[in-house]
């Protein structure tokens, strides 16, 4: 196994994959890539929230990420979003940019795993 | 991994996520089941979708914009009304306080991320099971409501039929007082009065095991039977055997009737009294003292004819005493404390009183004391005689029964009566319904009746059974002749009472000629030495006198053993109670 595919498992779940292909069909690939999509959108927010100090749109948008990558099967991914998320229920944003970075270095590992996935 | 086949049920679920990746997956498992998905990206997308479309379940998101799931599971469940549609909260929440307060808005189940086909398949199957109890039983509960209405209106409807028969009695004369508490419609005690045709009256308290239909069932014909045959003349034992033949053919097993008879005869000043499962009935007597009426029989229904006893106690009463009889109600009636008044309680309050006429009253006020403020469980019902004056009852209207005007007018009949039969059978009953047949002498009925029974009395026992009216003078005489009477009738082995009887219309239709003729086989007595009214006091007692006040001409035959009396009646008119 190479260290790329090492990688991927860590970032990506593959059994939750293979069952969600399974139930969507078709669908899977409109499904990971309305996924990619939405993530960077809610990346955006996400800074918009941690720009204007809002800890209760922090933590919406967080929690809200957070499904979607439990459901899609990033684990790594849900763990980071559930970080801010906390940060927004605390109301200490202080090291918020930090989580951020933290979220948007990992989605870009997802992405690339996902696409691996998808393709093959 | 299992593979998904279509369900059973289909369902249109309503799906209302802000998360489009999440709305794709659940729809495509729900879709993939075979249910009808609508799907709602907020909380006033899902209430608008749920009232337009009424799904049949809703999987709602917790944390939604414009209103959040909470809110939108509250609206739903208000619209739902009665229905019961489940609402599963999707959540990656965790902790207890959150998950707590989906349930607190009514929702009924979680469904965590990740989102598992074969864990949201499990939960539909358990809701779709749950919804299905829940129709199964709303439907039972709304036959059950339309069988109560049914139930209600059919005993509304028997009450009015009930009241009609019953509303013929004399409950109103003057010398009766009542209390009755209807705990039901249609309640498990029944009380009858009626004026005898003899003068006097029967008056009947019963109580029904139950209420409602038990009672309805029994109260119908008993009622029938009582205001019937008393019309018609027949005696308390009668009656009596009548009501139970008849309660014993329509009436379950189990069920049966508590109840006490009374013949009140005025004339005489006593009153014969039977009681089969009441409780002990009074005599309040003018000195302060009061006669226990105990139950000596078993209640009506239970005893088949041939061992059902229709003896009755025979109770002298002065005027102005009263007799005074309950429902195991008054007894059995509770306090707020459960506790029962008792029979103590109801020999306590009728010792309050100061003359017989406060009984009633005392006891009374008693039950009701005791028992404020508690709803009634059972039937209370209290009845209250005074012996009067016949003369005091003149008030009471006698029952007017349609008269056809098609009866026979203009006849003769002989009936004659010997040995075993002559001493076991009343034959005025049947002989005065033969009578009532002639158009318009229904009206005289009580004339006709006392006319009858004197004359036939008197044959079977001065000319038949030889029995000495000088005995019936004193009250102890009159006990001794009573059962004198009952010994010789035991005895009988041979003898002969002969009644004829003719009726002819007068010219202008307006009345006619009965004439009663009643022959004996006795040996007679010597009328040339009874020329006096004075004699025939004396030989016959006060019923002789009666029938000549109320006949045209009564004679006897030289021998003394054949009685004829001309009755002359003009319609409309009531001769004898004038």
């Amino acid at each position: 196994m190479t260290v790329a595919a090492m990688s991927e498992h860590q970032h990506i779940d593959h059994d939750a994959l293979a069952e969600l292909r399974d139930v969507m069909e078709d669908e899977f690939v409109i499904l990971v890539n309305t996924f990619l999509q939405d993530a960077d959108d809610r990346l955006e927010q996400l800074r918009a929230g941690a720009a204007s100090e809002d800890a209760e749109e922090v933590r919406k948008m967080a929690h809200s990420f957070k499904g979607s990558c439990i459901n899609i099967g990033a684990p790594e991914l849900a763990e980071r979003c559930r970080t801010a998320e906390q940060r927004g229920r605390d109301g200490d944003l202080s090291d918020i940019d930090a989580c951020i970075s933290a979220i948007e270095a990992e989605l870009g590992a997802v992405r690339e795993a996902l696409a691996h996935f998808r393709d093959q | 991994m299992t593979t998904d086949t279509g369900s059973a049920t289909p369902l249109r679920i309503l799906i209302a996520d802000d998360n489009q990746t999440d709305r794709m997956i659940l729809n495509a498992i729900l879709t993939r089941q075979g249910h009808e998905v609508i799907m709602a990206e907020d909380g006033v997308q899902a209430v608008e979708a749920f009232e337009q479309q009424q799904p049949q379940m809703v999987l709602l998101d917790v944390l939604m914009p414009n209103m959040d799931g909470l809110e939108a599971a509250r609206r739903i469940k208000a619209a739902a009304g009665e229905d019961l549609v489940p609402v599963i909260f999707l959540t990656s929440l965790s902790d207890a306080e959150s998950l707590a307060s989906c349930l607190e808005v009514g929702g009924d189940d979680f469904l965590s991320k990740p989102y598992n086909r074969v864990i949201l398949r499990a939960k539909i199957n358990a809701f779709l099971r749950m919804r299905d109890l829940h129709q199964s039983l709303q439907q039972e509960r709304d036959r059950t409501d339309q069988r109560n209405r049914q139930m209600t209106r059919e005993q509304a409807l028997a009450r009015r039929v009930f009241d009609n028969i019953a509303d013929r009695g004399c409950l109103g004369a003057e010398n009766i007082r009542f209390e009755a508490s209807p705990m039901s419609i249609f309640n498990g005690d029944v009380l009858f009065a009626s004026p005898k045709p003899s003068g006097g009256m029967h008056l009947f308290v019963g109580d029904f095991t139950g209420h409602g239909l038990p009672a309805a069932i029994g109260a119908l014909p008993m009622s029938e039977i009582f205001y019937g045959m008393t019309a018609k003349g027949f005696a308390i034992s009668d009656i009596l055997r009548e009501i139970n033949r008849k309660l014993c053919n329509i009436l379950p097993t189990g069920f049966f009737c508590c109840a006490a008879m009374v013949d009140l005869n005025l004339r005489s000043g006593h009153a014969e009294v039977w009681n089969g499962g009441l409780p002990t009935a009074w005599i309040l007597r003018h000195d302060g003292t009061q006669d226990e009426l105990r139950s000596r029989h078993l209640p009506l229904g239970i005893l088949s004819a041939e061992h059902f006893s229709a003896a009755c106690e025979r109770h002298t009463m002065a005027l102005g005493e009263h007799m005074l009889l309950a429902t195991d109600g008054v007894i059995e009636s509770a306090n707020s404390g459960g506790e029962l008044f008792g029979e103590e309680r109801v020999t306590a309050a009728i010792n309050q009183r100061s003359e017989p006429r406060g009984g009633f009253e005392c006891l009374r006020e008693a039950v009701h004391r005791f028992g404020e403020g508690v709803v009634s469980e059972d039937d209370i019902t209290i009845l209250d005689l005074a012996m009067v004056p016949e003369s005091a009852l003149n008030t009471v209207a006698h029952e007017v029964l349609p008269d056809t005007g098609a009866g026979p007018e203009q006849w003769r009949l002989q009936y004659d009566l010997e040995d075993r039969t002559l001493a076991r059978f009343n034959p005025v009953p049947l002989l005065l319904h033969v009578c009532m047949d002639v158009p318009g002498l229904r009206l005289c009925s009580g004339d006709v009746y006392t006319i009858i029974t004197e004359l036939f009395t008197n044959a079977l026992e001065h000319g038949v059974l030889r029995l000495p009216s000088g005995l019936k003078d004193s009250p102890s005489g009159f006990s001794r002749y009573y059962s004198e009477r009952e010994r010789l009738l035991g005895q009988l082995a041979s003898g002969r009472v002969s009644i004829t009887l003719a009726h002819k219309p007068h010219e202008d239709n307006a009345g006619g000629t009965l004439l009663v003729t009643v022959a004996d086989s006795g040996p007679g007595f010597d009328p040339g030495a009874s020329a006096s009214s004075l004699d025939h006091e004396r030989l016959s007692g006060r019923g002789i006198a009666l029938v000549q006040t109320l006949c045209h001409d009564v004679r006897w035959n030289d021998a003394g053993n054949c009685v004829e009396a001309e009755y002359i009646w003009r319609a409309g008119q009531d001769p004898g109670r004038s």
